[in-house]
């Protein structure tokens, strides 16, 4: 089967020990996670684990069931890129001479419709929002041209297109459950 | 009302209705053995002699009995020791609450004496561990980890209580968990899938059950009868769904997998709609799972949706209890006739009965053999005791050849595997249904794992009937060796005390035979009264068990040896 990038989405209970539990589901498949990003969601008290794995759509439907499984985790799906907005950030710190040898400032704000966090004689650190593909391509621009400091990327945050919010409709499901 | 949190910790499990406890003290549990003290009459606390041993004291206990078994260790090795008892129960669906000693919440992360991080440690093989660091958190983690344990799929859950939440005052006010928002542990029955379920199994010709676990979890064994009953469906079990339907039962037709009945085996790839009952298709039952029933329609009913479409690709899954989901389709299928298809498995009954049963369970001459003497015990006892077994080729002799009269009488470690268990586990067994005869079937090899616990069988008295089937090799392995492993013997032969010498240090009642003749006889003393005691078999070395399916083969390819 063939393998593409998922991005599972998980809602958890804000409860210690949540992520190791989400891990060694992943570790015993030996499935490497290619980013994760942990954050508490819009309903109070939850959290939202993004967490993206390359691998077949066979295998990712497993793990899903067994990260569901667990006691505090609400709800976990998956998705493929076609069902998501997402994005990730990614920060470089430029030499602030390389850059300004380089030329116009402005014609870089341009290109890569980045903004500038701060800037000071030393160095300039450029921020710059897209998908993968995008800011690994600045970052190769920026390395060949006039060297990249350091450069750090988030792991990747998304959301459905889907008419469905499935967490909410997934809690008040639940709520019958709710007996006595 | 005010208690210390040891109180709140004994009070809430009397709330749970807990009135057995397997246990060892130690340091960072000691508050609580110390209000222990005073319980006395509410709570029989069995001192075993290894953490190993109360943890399967405990399964064996929740197996026969359908209660959660419980377990109170303390911190370090006593938690490590507790793992495999834990990491069994998991496999095995099980409902265990190993409540765990910690140090105090100041000294965590400080590589105190005898800490470890236990929570980290188990939680890839439990249903739930939780670390309880403050006496007011007791009575809900309490109330939550009973719920979580024996609810839905079973399991073990962790308690690991830090030393000053058992010593600190709390207001105690119990109140038992009912919901978790988060967890759903019956799902409702979904009327759509019963339907596709129904419709697959009222079209076929040739319909089979395969009967797991899951049956006797959800206490489903007469809603089980009722729909096989209805469908005229024959039936066979895997190795936790033993007993879940009666050996005398018409379409009960045998054990599955590597070491099963043949018919059950070779009418999976001849079926036109496999049936699967709280089941999980386990490597052991599915062999090869490319040659696997690729003939037949595939209904799974299943309580856990993580087990569908987990190892097999299922044509109509069934989400739910058996409890729900039996009666449910029973109502939507046909009454059928399926006698033809039925009295196809005798031929290879017939078969198995000529070239393995015969010389297993009534040879006529040579040393005597494991198989006869299960079959001779299972005899004596009506066929009416609950069975416990170690792990190897005892477990299989055991499973084969006893007979089932009443559900929860085979408690065996089937997904862990674990040697060592039976002698623990059948403690457990004991103390979970006192009426019952509890035999126990050990090997050399496994007997010797947990052997230390003859110490708490006379120390509590518990009426366990022990039989070594003593073939001076770790049988199991040996056979694989023979088969597989050019017969290089690595490892395997036992050198053995006198077994019986030891159980007489513990002042257990014991023999050791070798003679055919004397068997009748021990088997008679043995079961005489209601007493412990060792029953050592020495039976032929080389012994096999067999049929055998490779491990990895298709289950067609069923070797009987000759």
């Amino acid at each position: 089967m063939e393998k593409t990038l998922y991005t599972i989405t998980v809602f958890s209970e804000n409860t210690v020990g949540l992520l190791g539990q989400i891990t060694i589901i992943f570790t015993r498949r030996a499935l490497n996670i290619e980013t994760l990003s942990v954050s508490p969601s819009a309903l109070k008290g939850i959290h939202k684990f993004t967490i993206t794995v390359f691998t077949t759509e066979d295998v990712v439907e497993k793990v899903v069931k067994q990260i569901d499984k667990r006691i505090d985790i609400l709800k976990a799906y998956y998705n493929t890129d076609d069902d998501l907005v997402h994005q990730e950030i990614a920060l470089y710190k430029v030499a602030t001479d390389k850059l300004l040898e380089k030329g116009s400032v402005e014609d870089i704000i341009r290109k890569y419709h980045i903004r500038i966090l701060e800037m000071n004689t030393d160095f300039v650190v450029l921020q710059k929002a897209g998908h993968y593909a995008e800011t690994q391509q600045m970052f190769e621009e920026l390395s060949e041209t006039i060297g990249v400091l350091q450069f750090i990327r988030s792991g990747r945050v998304a959301i459905t297109k889907s008419k469905v919010e499935r967490l909410t409709d997934m809690l008040d499901a639940n709520k019958k459950y709710e007996r006595e | 009302m005010k208690l210390t949190g040891a109180q709140a910790l004994i009070e809430s499990m009397i709330h749970e209705g807990v009135d057995t406890i397997f246990g060892y003290p130690g340091g960072a549990i000691m508050p609580t053995f110390d209000a222990l003290y005073d319980y006395d009459k509410k709570i029989n606390h069995i001192l075993t002699r290894h953490e190993q041993g109360a943890t399967h004291a405990a399964q064996g206990y929740a197996r026969v009995s359908g209660k959660v078994g419980v377990c109170l260790v303390t911190s370090g090795p006593a938690a490590t020791n507790a793992i495999t008892g834990i990491a069994d129960a998991m496999l095995d669906s099980t409902p265990l609450v190993v409540i765990t000693g910690q140090v105090g919440a100041a000294l965590l992360g400080t590589d105190a004496f005898q800490e470890i991080d236990v929570v980290g440690i188990s939680q890839p093989i439990t249903k739930w561990a939780y670390q309880i660091r403050r006496p007011e958190d007791i009575a809900w983690a309490v109330a939550r980890a009973f719920y979580i344990a024996r609810s839905g799929r079973p399991g073990p859950v962790v308690l690991d209580i830090a030393k000053n939440a058992q010593i600190q005052e709390v207001e105690f006010d119990y109140k038992p968990c009912k919901f978790i928002r988060s967890y759903i542990p019956v799902p409702d029955i979904n009327p759509s899938q019963i339907e596709e379920a129904a419709k697959l199994i009222n079209s076929a010709r040739k319909p089979y059950v395969l009967v797991g676990q899951g049956v006797v979890l959800a206490n489903a064994e007469a809603e089980l009868k009722e729909f096989l009953d209805k469908g005229d469906i024959p039936a066979a079990w895997t190795l936790l769904g033993a007993s879940a339907m009666s050996s005398d039962y018409r379409l009960n037709k045998g054990f599955l997998g590597m070491h099963g009945n043949v018919s059950p085996n070779m009418k999976t790839n001849e079926c036109d709609v496999l049936i699967a009952i709280g089941m999980r298709f386990d490597d052991r039952v599915t062999g090869d799972l490319n040659s696997y029933a690729k003939q037949a329609k595939i209904v799974h009913l299943d309580i856990d949706a993580a087990e569908l479409n987990k190892n097999v690709k299922v044509d109509a899954p069934v989400l739910g209890s058996a409890k729900d989901t039996l009666p449910a389709l029973t109502a939507l299928i046909r009454k059928m006739d399926h006698t033809e298809w039925i009295e196809s498995f005798k031929v290879f009954d017939d078969q198995e009965f000529e070239k393995v049963i015969q010389r297993e369970v009534f040879p006529k001459s040579g040393e005597l053999t494991m198989g006869e003497v299960i079959n001779k015990i299972s005899e004596a006892t009506n066929n009416n005791a609950v069975v416990v077994t170690d792990v190897g080729q005892n477990q299989m002799m055991a499973a084969r050849y006893s007979k089932y009269s009443q559900t929860r009488s085979l408690v065996t470690s089937g997904g862990l595997g674990t040697m060592g268990f039976g002698i623990p586990a059948a403690m457990g067994a004991k103390m979970g249904a006192p009426d019952r005869t509890v035999l126990m079937y050990s090997g050399d090899g496994g007997f010797q794992m947990t052997i230390q616990e003859l110490g708490t069988i006379m120390q509590e008295q518990i009426g366990v009937k022990m039989i070594i089937l003593n073939n001076h090799f770790l049988g199991m392995v040996r056979q694989w060796q023979e088969m597989f492993f050019d017969e290089r013997y690595s490892f395997t032969h036992m050198k053995n005390p006198d077994f019986v010498a030891i159980a007489k240090a513990y002042n257990i009642d014991g023999k050791e035979i070798s003679e055919r003749t004397d068997l009748d006889d021990a088997i008679a003393d043995m079961l005489k009264d209601d007493k412990p005691y060792l029953l050592v078999v020495n039976v032929e070395k080389k012994g096999m068990v067999y049929p055998m399916v490779p491990a990895g083969g298709s289950v067609t390819n069923i070797l009987l040896g000759e």
